[in-house]
């Protein structure tokens, strides 16, 4: 919570991030002062109510927007435009609509310049990994939300890149498919052992699928606390709704971001 | 692009034979949460596509809707014939299509070199139409300098009637086809230039920042995200060029030629030759619309993807 030094082997550190957009008639402060070290293999949620700069920290990370002031590394190195090491989800599947699943998945490579054989193999590898198979050659628009979303995330792990960032990308999902899909991403973290960071408005999905959950105030956007989440590490979703740490660990949760939205 | 569009015809069909048996998708280790057998039903869209039409089905789907405005033409036809036939006005004001079909066929080698002098004016000037404003396209697309430099400019251009250019075109560049290709080229390069930019413009900010952090330079970006998705936009300004372009070249010859459709139709014009004139009116309808057709099908082939192409569109698939 301090804004410590990034230390080695730190997997992304943020220390003082600010971001300040101004317009002609006003300025308004998206992020301030946040700071904030995840390790490597750490899998963080962030919640906080809507506008709170959630998804501006995203993009801070990955390279897309420069802070006003701040530092941010990735790896260890400062983050001075665009990242390669990650892949990113957003709420939008944001596939191209020309393009069968398993092509929009090599879209990564190809991007890359990444060899043809292996990217190849590991895309088949992702498509039976997340249910896909059959659906190869299908195009967008004749998946379901759910599908669609499984393709962005095959896409984003293709490279296999040592940091996940996701941005509310079960948003759009009914609850059902949702609660699915949060299954279906645990076990690849499980499996994959990637850093992933991941900005939700679902406490459920926060304490479900996080090792650290991070809450965040309305604008200007703050860290108030981050709490540990202490559940085991293989997580089944049946058993972690009804265990007495999830009901606890939400209600501080819900408590707080009631609060947050109060105070603001 | 071509690649892509060529192997999506097979695709259609793979995955059509693929939906059918991918119920339950294979090797779906779960935690434990729901199954497996939930996980993927066949989505929606995919389970109830058609099968990819026979030829013998395209066909009749092609008869099926053609032969609505085929009937309509057929009506003002015998309209035509049977008032030209009555005299109710003189034939020498409206022939009967058998003094046009006779006129046609006997002046047949005359009119053949003017269409295709038309032609080949039409499709000259096209060209460089659409490779012109794809450039500019890009240009004004890329470039914040050039955007604010020159699309105002191209905007503005569009309220000069370009047709009065052709004089002027023709006191710089003589009665040969240039004249005529610089008009077709300034009337049709508008649409490609608008739809152009509308395209390129289009592209989705998420899938840019996601080629950023696939560290793709802005040459892969172009041709693998920006130009595809740019196409529904460029092909629907293609095909209003392309009609553009034919009365770019007949006004071009209006002016000042010795040869073409548009000279042909100021001499019938002036020997009150009226047979003549519609024969020749035919001809270049005809230049447009072959040119049209055949922009549809390479529309068909490049974006058979697009929500466009999936109605029933006649002259495709649907």
């Amino acid at each position: 919570m301090t804004a410590a030094p990034a230390r080695a082997g730190t997997a992304i550190g943020m220390s003082g991030l600010t971001v300040r957009f101004s317009s002609r008639r006003s300025q308004t402060t998206a992020l301030d002062d946040v700071s904030l070290d995840i390790e490597p293999g750490e899998f963080v949620t962030i919640v906080g109510p809507s506008g709170c700069g959630k998804s501006t920290l995203l993009k801070i990370v990955a390279g897309l927007v420069r802070p006003t002031s701040g530092e941010v590394s990735l790896l260890d190195r400062p983050v001075k435009g665009p990242q390669k090491e990650i892949g990113f989800v957003f709420q939008k599947a944001a596939l191209l609509e020309w393009r069968g699943a398993r092509a929009n998945i090599l879209l990564q490579a190809e991007m890359r310049g990444m060899d043809r054989a292996q990217a190849a193999r590991r895309a088949d590898e992702l498509i039976e990994m997340t249910g896909l198979t059959g659906f190869e050659k299908a195009l967008p628009h004749e998946l379901s939300g759910g599908m669609q979303q499984r393709v962005a995330l095959c896409r984003a792990l293709l490279h296999s890149p040592p940091v996940l960032l996701m941005d509310e990308p079960f948003g759009a999902l009914d609850a059902l498919t949702r609660e699915q899909m949060n299954a279906e991403l645990h076990r690849i973290w499980r499996e994959t052992g990637t850093t992933v960071v991941l900005v939700t408005h679902s406490i459920a999905e926060a304490v479900f699928l996080g090792t650290r959950v991070v809450v965040m105030s309305a604008r200007p956007g703050r860290i108030i606390r981050t709490f540990p989440v202490e559940l085991p590490a293989h997580r089944d979703y049946a058993q972690v709704m009804s265990d007495p740490r999830f009901d606890r660990l939400a209600t501080d949760l819900r408590g707080l971001l009631g609060s947050a939205a109060a105070n603001h | 692009m071509t690649e892509n569009a060529l192997d999506t015809a097979g695709r259609k069909a793979a995955a059509a034979t693929a939906a059918g048996e991918s119920a339950v998708p294979a090797g779906n280790s779960s935690t434990g949460g729901p199954g497996p057998s939930t996980v993927a039903g066949p989505p929606p869209g995919v389970g109830g596509r058609p099968p990819r039409p026979t030829l013998g089905r395209r066909a009749l789907g092609l008869a099926d809707s053609l032969w609505r405005p085929a009937l309509v033409l057929a009506a003002f036809f015998a309209a035509w014939w049977f008032v030209a036939a009555q005299e109710y006005v003189p034939n020498y004001l409206v022939p009967t299509p058998v003094q046009v079909w006779t006129t046609m066929t006997d002046q047949w080698s005359e009119l053949a070199r003017h269409t295709l002098v038309t032609l080949y004016e039409t499709v000259v000037g096209f060209v460089l139409a659409a490779a012109l404003g794809l450039a500019a396209a890009v240009a004004i697309a890329y470039s914040r300098t050039l955007d604010k430099a020159l699309y105002p400019i191209v905007l503005f251009a569009q309220v000069i009637p370009k047709i009065a250019i052709a004089p002027l075109l023709v006191v710089w560049f003589g009665l040969g086809f240039t004249p005529k290709i610089i008009l077709a080229v300034l009337i049709a390069f508008f649409p490609v230039v608008i739809s152009g930019v509308a395209g390129l413009r289009s592209t989705d900010p998420e899938l840019l920042d996601l080629a950023a952090t696939m560290g793709a330079g802005p040459w892969r970006t172009f041709r693998k995200i920006r130009f595809p998705n740019a196409l529904p936009h460029l092909m629907a300004g293609l095909k209003v060029a392309v009609t553009l372009a034919v009365v770019g070249a007949v006004v071009g010859e209006f002016v000042g030629a010795s040869e073409g459709l548009g000279y042909v139709l100021l001499l019938a014009n002036g020997n009150l030759d009226s047979a003549l004139l519609f024969a020749d009116l035919i001809l270049m309808s005809g230049i447009g619309i072959v040119l049209f057709v055949l922009v549809e099908i390479a529309e068909a082939l490049l974006i058979p993807w697009h929500a466009s192409r999936r109605a029933g569109v006649p002259l495709t698939t649907s």
